[in-house]
């Protein structure tokens, strides 16, 4: 059985009072509540906050480049499918950088779970506005105030039929973890943006402006109504809704592959002869 | 026996059917067979054509004399006419290209007249023209016959038998009509292996056990894209067509963590984009193939055709330092056993392999009596399960003399695979601690570096002894240099060295003082800088004064070569 122990990882460098803290103790949690060991599995991250949160907890980790989370995640699930693959990111590196990677991990609905750490603000590089930045917000690098439309990534992963849509709350943890266990549950790419106050930088968005406005979605809610799920994605601000928006049963990418239906790659056989007669066939 | 025949016309007229048929026929009939292909950047229309050259004797680049010019548009005969030989023929079809030619070396073939009343479509016509060739040729139709009946047998009997009957009235037609063909064929022997430098780095990968292929398509990669494609289900393969570059070299180092051998292909703007992806590669020390098949740049440049252009870009490519095998194959079997090279060194020093070709040897065919397999290596040098839980305290990063850290396939033990794009701990763990940085530099490319040294190969020599002229060069120019150096060594002492292994140089540097000892050397480059002459300067202080650059896309021909050659020995 694993532990809550069996998680610990470093000593987070993220700033007293960061949204990330409760984001690692509902994932821990979950796992542990889940009894899934650290070896099994791969938490791919790029670059912020959220890309050192692999180090923060314990499991197989590949931070890698900015943006760049959903292309690793999906080389590593495409040559086993066995290992339970976390992508982690930021709103900058995935919506941001990555936002192409996004679309197209959507489509293909690898078996990958992404947690978007989604603080509406570049914190790293010391506050400037990220895709989600409300309209309007001042910072060094938008004097005028950000004047481009936010991104509503639910909306978007909604419209390309994403197999499972989430939005959660650091400020409520039980919530949090009871989203990453149905994320991680569920078959597919599941989008878990998660709402994560950033305590340095973002004046806007802070745990107070989020506690007047969130809810849960209630046991009424159906997730698998597209139509409902577009309303409710559309929904911000006085009232922001929290919980699986949209849920669709589909085929993993990798259940359709011929080649990944005996397990992982790397236990395939070589033959050199059946190279050998490739090469016969030139004659 | 050395016979050319070149085929003309539009893109989308089967030029390359015809030309696949054709040389497939001369290598089956045992001949000795080099092809290359020109063609536009466009689906219909314009101007291409596929050179074959056959011979009874190994050939290995093309010449600017023809033997035998098959015209499908009217474009190709003021085109390439004044490449004929002075004995060579046209064969044309007076109805389709509108014109008639009262010229004796001018063969009229009705060729979709006959298509139509062989009973085959338009396109049977191509059939007629390869028949009619082997008639003009006075070669016996049999294997003509044969490899028809392959080509056409999926397509069910009608067709197949419709193509054959075409066949055979093009070549009866040709035979009976050509009245100045004169062409003497050496008597058939032992079938060849016909093989492009695409399919010989696909054969390579599968050779290596690649397992992982992802690639964005790009001209003149996306041949080892399909071939690795069409290979997937029978040797387990994973091959992803990404959105785009980027995303591509991501994955494959993904698969590569994962614990499979992976590789993607591009040319040099796909590269461009990949090369945030190789410092990633660097830096976490995860082993990665890649293609790079030049083109002409800057930017698009010219799409399909060549260029020897990214040497440098290659070399220096990635921010920050770290070491990269550049790998550049001179003929398809060289492409062969160095890909199966850069694989298991990329691996066995968790390093990233680049193999550079170009368009010319990308679509080149070369025939062989025999390829050498016995030289095809594939070692495991990844830990898993058992063998990876031995070990007690594991760190993906540890400091070792070698300076080469167990590589650990992730889930297969309870130990923990880190890695990181950071600089890192022996464990993976992100850190700023300058001593560890030192370290983890000099373990990551000095120690790697020295060791890889020891495993490259010197250039290849071939030519005279003792030479006073050395002609150097690299990749794709190996067959060209190579035919030059027989017909110039009857007149003077004159040896190629020819580069495919490119970085890191060699250990051995005996060939340095054949260079220091030469009289004459002349670099050789398909690009404008002579970038490998910097190289060179770069690594051994060697300056070379004379140069042969050619950068208007299109290949050397022999006779050009050679000239330019003979003009720099006259003026020395």
């Amino acid at each position: 059985m694993a532990s809550l122990k069996d998680f610990k990882g470093l000593t987070p460098a993220w700033c007293p009072g960061c949204g990330n803290f409760a984001i690692l103790k509902a994932f821990n949690e979950a796992m542990v509540e889940l009894n899934i060991n650290p070896h099994e599995i791969v938490i791919v991250s790029g670059i912020g906050q959220a890309g050192k949160f692999p180090h923060y907890t314990r499991c197989n980790t590949f931070n890698g480049l900015h943006g760049r989370t959903l292309p690793v995640a999906t080389g590593i699930k495409l040559v086993n499918p066995n290992l339970k693959v976390i992508a982690v990111a930021g709103d900058g590196d995935c919506y941001g950088e990555g936002g192409n990677h996004l679309i197209h991990a959507i489509r293909r609905n690898v078996d990958i779970k992404l947690f978007v750490h989604n603080n509406q603000i570049y914190g790293l590089t010391k506050g400037q506005a990220s895709p989600t930045s409300t309209k309007g917000m001042k910072t060094k690098t938008q004097p005028f105030g950000v004047i481009s439309e936010p991104l509503n990534s639910l909306l978007l992963a909604i419209a390309l039929d994403c197999s499972f849509v989430a939005r959660g709350y650091a400020g409520k943890v039980e919530h949090l973890k009871s989203l990453i266990k149905e994320a991680i549950l569920h078959k597919g790419f599941a989008l878990l943006d998660i709402l994560q106050p950033c305590v340095t930088f973002n004046k806007i968005n802070t745990y107070e402006w989020y506690n007047q406005r969130v809810y849960f979605l209630d046991s009424f809610y159906d997730p698998t109504n597209k139509v409902l799920a577009f309303e409710k994605a559309m929904e911000w601000g006085d009232k922001i809704p929290l919980g699986i928006l949209y849920k669709k049963e589909k085929n993993s990418f990798e259940e359709q592959i011929p080649v990944l239906k005996n397990g992982p790659l790397f236990e395939r056989p070589y033959y050199l002869e059946k190279v050998k007669n490739l090469l016969e066939k030139f004659k | 026996m050395d016979y050319s025949i070149k085929i003309g016309g539009e893109a989308g007229q089967g030029i390359q059917t015809i030309g696949d048929l054709l040389a497939h026929i001369f290598s089956k009939a045992g001949y000795y067979v080099f092809t290359h292909q020109d063609y536009e950047s466009r689906i219909r229309g314009g101007h291409n054509f596929y050179q074959i050259r056959f011979s009874d004797k190994p050939v290995s680049a093309s010449k600017r004399k023809i033997h035998l010019l098959l015209a499908l548009d009217k474009e190709s005969i003021p085109l390439h006419f004044e490449e004929l030989d002075s004995t060579g023929q046209v064969l044309y079809d007076s109805s389709h290209l509108k014109d008639k030619f009262e010229d004796p070396r001018f063969l009229d073939v009705p060729l979709f007249e006959i298509a139509r009343t062989k009973g085959g479509s338009p396109i049977t016509a191509n059939t007629v023209a390869v028949g009619a060739v082997i008639g003009m040729l006075g070669m016996s139709p049999e294997i003509m016959y044969d490899l028809l009946k392959k080509t056409f047998y999926k397509k069910g009997k009608e067709v197949l038998e419709a193509n054959l009957r075409a066949a055979e009235e093009g070549y009866n037609y040709a035979k009976e009509k050509c009245l100045a063909c004169n062409f003497s064929l050496a008597s058939f022997s032992e079938s060849k292996y016909l093989i492009t430098g695409t399919e010989a780095i696909g054969i390579g990968a599968l050779s290596a056990n690649v397992k992982f292929y992802a690639a964005y398509p790009m001209t003149p990669s996306t041949g080892i894209f399909n071939f690795i494609a069409e290979h997937a289900e029978e040797f387990n393969i994973m091959v992803e067509q990404a959105e785009d570059e980027i995303a591509a070299i991501n994955m494959i180092i993904g698969a590569s963590y994962a614990g499979v051998r992976s590789m993607t292909g591009t040319s040099g703007g796909g590269f461009a984009l990949m090369v945030e992806g190789l410092a990633l590669a660097g830096m976490t020390e995860t082993p990665i193939v890649i293609v790079l098949a030049q083109r002409p740049g800057p930017a698009t440049g010219l799409p399909t055709r060549t260029e020897q252009g990214d040497l440098l870009f290659a070399l220096f490519s990635g921010h920050g330092e770290f070491p990269k095998i550049v790998f550049a194959p001179g003929t398809p079997e060289q492409a062969l056993h160095l890909t199966n090279k850069a694989f298991d060194l990329a691996e066995k020093y968790q390093v990233i392999s680049i193999i550079l070709i170009d368009q010319y040897l990308a679509d080149s065919q070369w025939s062989y009596s025999k390829i050498d397999t016995s030289r095809l290596i594939y070692k495991n040098y990844r830990l898993t399960g058992e063998e990876l839980q031995k070990i007690e305290v594991y760190k993906r990063h540890l400091f070792t003399e070698t300076g080469i850290s167990p590589l650990g396939i992730p889930g297969t033990s309870t130990h923990l695979i880190i890695t990181d794009s950071d600089e890192h701990d022996e464990e993976g763990h992100l850190i700023e601690d300058a001593e560890i940085r030192k370290k983890m530099v000099e373990k990551r490319l000095f120690k790697k570096l020295s060791l890889i040294k020891k495993e490259i190969s010197q250039p290849l020599f071939y030519g005279a002894e003792d030479p006073e002229i050395v002609l150097i060069c690299w990749g794709s120019l190996y067959g060209i240099v190579k035919e030059v150096v027989d017909i110039l060594k009857k007149d003077h002492p004159v040896c190629m060295l020819h580069f495919s292994e490119i970085y890191p140089f060699s250990e051995d540097k005996t060939w340095q003082r054949l260079l220091e000892k030469a009289k004459l050397v002349i670099n050789i480059e398909q690009n404008a800088t002579s970038q490998f002459a910097r190289l060179l300067k770069m690594e051994t202080g060697l300056t070379i004064k004379h140069h042969i650059n050619k950068y208007d896309g299109r290949p050397f021909l022999i006779e050009e070569m050679e000239e330019k050659i003979r003009g720099l020995i006259k003026g020395f």
